[in-house]
């Protein structure tokens, strides 16, 4: 029981895994930029989410209404401010920029929040939880899992039932063709940046909840947003979840054995899905 | 005066020593169909890539639909209706052909909804490519591609209609079909200009002929009469069995 007990929390942690990654994800697909301050923006929405709910009152569930636009505009004149000017035929600039981004965003937050560990207060949330047949899960885990289902649901009906999705894809597929068609690709970068950032805000915020939190943690999160990413298969939104669930149960299964392994666990799962399928277990199928 | 809808003057271009377009000047009357001929690597499909702005120029200026539209970016050329077809097929490898013809009908001619979707259905029938409507364009034969390629640029609705050798390779009878398609679309009051290697089917549609080597214009008029000319016949020398 113990372990099956291991492999749901394991799960559920996969959601917000996935979280992570779908922006990451989403961002890559529409316009090959790897985002290096990804990590560091999740941990921005966190901190935007802490002060709107020190200054409102309001529950962090309910910050998501002004942090998810918010963090849509930032990613908005983030692409048409910055990244537009640094994507090309080289991959190279991007990463440059986005890890010169990274270090700017952790000094900032540093600035503005000091280094003290932060937490979202979400109330009786955190520690409620329901029984079934002997397994417990905890509401927000539950709750960051079906979110994570619906985030990546509705970010595949966009893709494939709307005219903005189809645009996404056609930037995608081919650029100076899709800007031949009529197509302004800063334009749709910009929107693809904004729709992965109203993502990120939703995985700041459960983050947030979840575990506290300081400027540094970017990192680390990036790191499990990648993985996700890579074992699900590039490309493919659903696969996404599936390497965020993979990820989360090597980690609480390690955890299991002994304490010290659940990140060892999760980065060896990692590593041997990489060697075994190095294009992710779901690969986008090309026509 | 002719009502002109593309004005190319004094257009130039060059890569390095290699000038794809030289001064080059001429007019298009609205609702004409001219074809445009020249040896490889005169500067044909550059000529394209300056009319569409995928290549900028050197110098001189392009004006369509009497806006000088030489500064403005490929999306915009788009939008005021000019498209064109690919030598080398470009679809959207990865989406259906419908949803490849989808992308020209709203964001080029800004179409939505069901009016979209008449149109490229509509198109689609016209092309011949229905059938393929839900395939994915990269699993599509050359021929289909080509099909796709003029699907695509006919959805945007354009005003001035860009065709890139799209007759190559093609069979006699579905050189035929594919003439008589270029001729309904005429018909139906668009400006076409046609690079095409494939003489006869060219002849069998435009009612002007220019002759480009070398980045320039070395000759123009009635598509028979150049055909006869000495300067043509000198170019396309050992070619001379497919006229």
């Amino acid at each position: 029981m113990d372990w099956l007990n291991a492999i749901l929390q394991g799960t559920l942690l996969g959601g917000l895994y996935a979280l992570f990654a779908a922006g990451l994800s989403l961002i890559f697909g529409v316009m090959r930029l790897v985002n290096i301050a990804h990590g560091d923006l999740i941990v921005l929405a966190a901190y935007l989410g802490l002060t709107v709910t020190v200054g409102t009152g309001l529950h962090p569930l309910l910050a998501l209404i002004l942090v998810v636009p918010a963090m849509g505009l930032i990613g908005y004149g983030l692409q048409r401010g910055l990244l537009n000017q640094t994507i090309g035929q080289d991959i190279l600039p991007p990463l440059l920029v986005t890890f010169g981004l990274s270090v700017i965003l952790q000094n900032t937050l540093l600035e503005a929040y000091t280094a003290d560990p932060q937490k979202l207060d979400a109330g009786a949330l955190e520690t409620a939880s329901v029984s079934l047949g002997g397994l417990t899960m905890g509401i927000l885990p539950l709750l960051t899992f079906l979110i994570a289902i619906g985030v990546i649901w509705g970010l595949q009906w966009i893709f494939y039932r709307t005219a903005l999705g189809r645009a996404f894809r056609a930037v995608s597929d081919n650029q100076e063709i899709a800007q031949l068609m009529g197509l302004n690709r800063r334009h749709i970068f910009g929107l693809a940046m904004a729709l992965a950032l109203a993502v990120t805000a939703v995985a700041g915020i459960l983050l947030g909840i979840r575990t506290s939190f300081d400027p540094s943690v970017g990192g680390a999160r990036l790191i499990f947003g990648f993985e996700a990413v890579i074992i699900g298969g590039l490309g493919n939104l659903w696969g996404t979840l599936a390497g965020g669930v993979i990820l989360g149960v090597a980690q609480t299964v390690g955890a299991k054995i002994d304490p010290g392994w659940q990140l060892l666990a999760g980065h060896l799962a990692f590593l041997v899905i990489l060697a075994v399928r190095p294009n992710g277990l779901f690969p986008r199928i090309s026509g | 005066m002719m009502d002109a809808i593309l004005k190319l003057d004094d257009l130039s271009k060059a890569f390095g020593a290699v000038k794809v377009a030289d001064g080059l000047t001429y007019d298009v009357t609205r609702g004409e169909a001219l074809g445009i001929i020249g040896p490889n690597g005169a500067g044909k499909t550059s000529m394209f890539n300056l009319i569409t702005g995928t290549l900028r120029p050197d110098g001189g200026s392009i004006t369509f639909d009497g806006t000088d539209v030489t500064s403005q970016s490929s999306a915009r050329r788009s939008h005021v209706g000019i498209a064109r077809s690919f030598q080398v097929p470009q679809p959207f490898a990865h989406m259906t052909v419908f949803e490849n013809a989808m992308i020209a009908a709203t964001q080029s001619a800004g179409l939505h909804g069901d009016e979209a979707e008449t149109l490229c259905l509509n198109v689609l029938e016209q092309t011949g490519l229905f059938p393929k409507a839900n395939v994915l364009a990269g699993s599509l034969t050359l021929l289909e591609r080509k099909r796709l390629e003029l699907t695509r640029a006919l959805c945007a609705k354009p005003k001035l209609l860009l065709l890139d050798e799209i007759a190559g390779g093609m069979t006699e009878a579905e050189c035929q079909s594919l003439v008589q398609t270029i001729k309904d679309i005429h018909a139906s009051g668009v400006t076409i200009i046609w690079i095409e290697h494939v003489v006869h089917a060219l002849l069998a549609v435009v009612d002007r002929l220019i002759v480009i080597d070398f980045g320039r214009k070395i000759a123009e008029g009635e598509p028979r009469a150049i055909m006869e000319s000495p300067q043509v016949k000198e170019i396309y020398l050992g070619i001379e069995a497919d006229v």
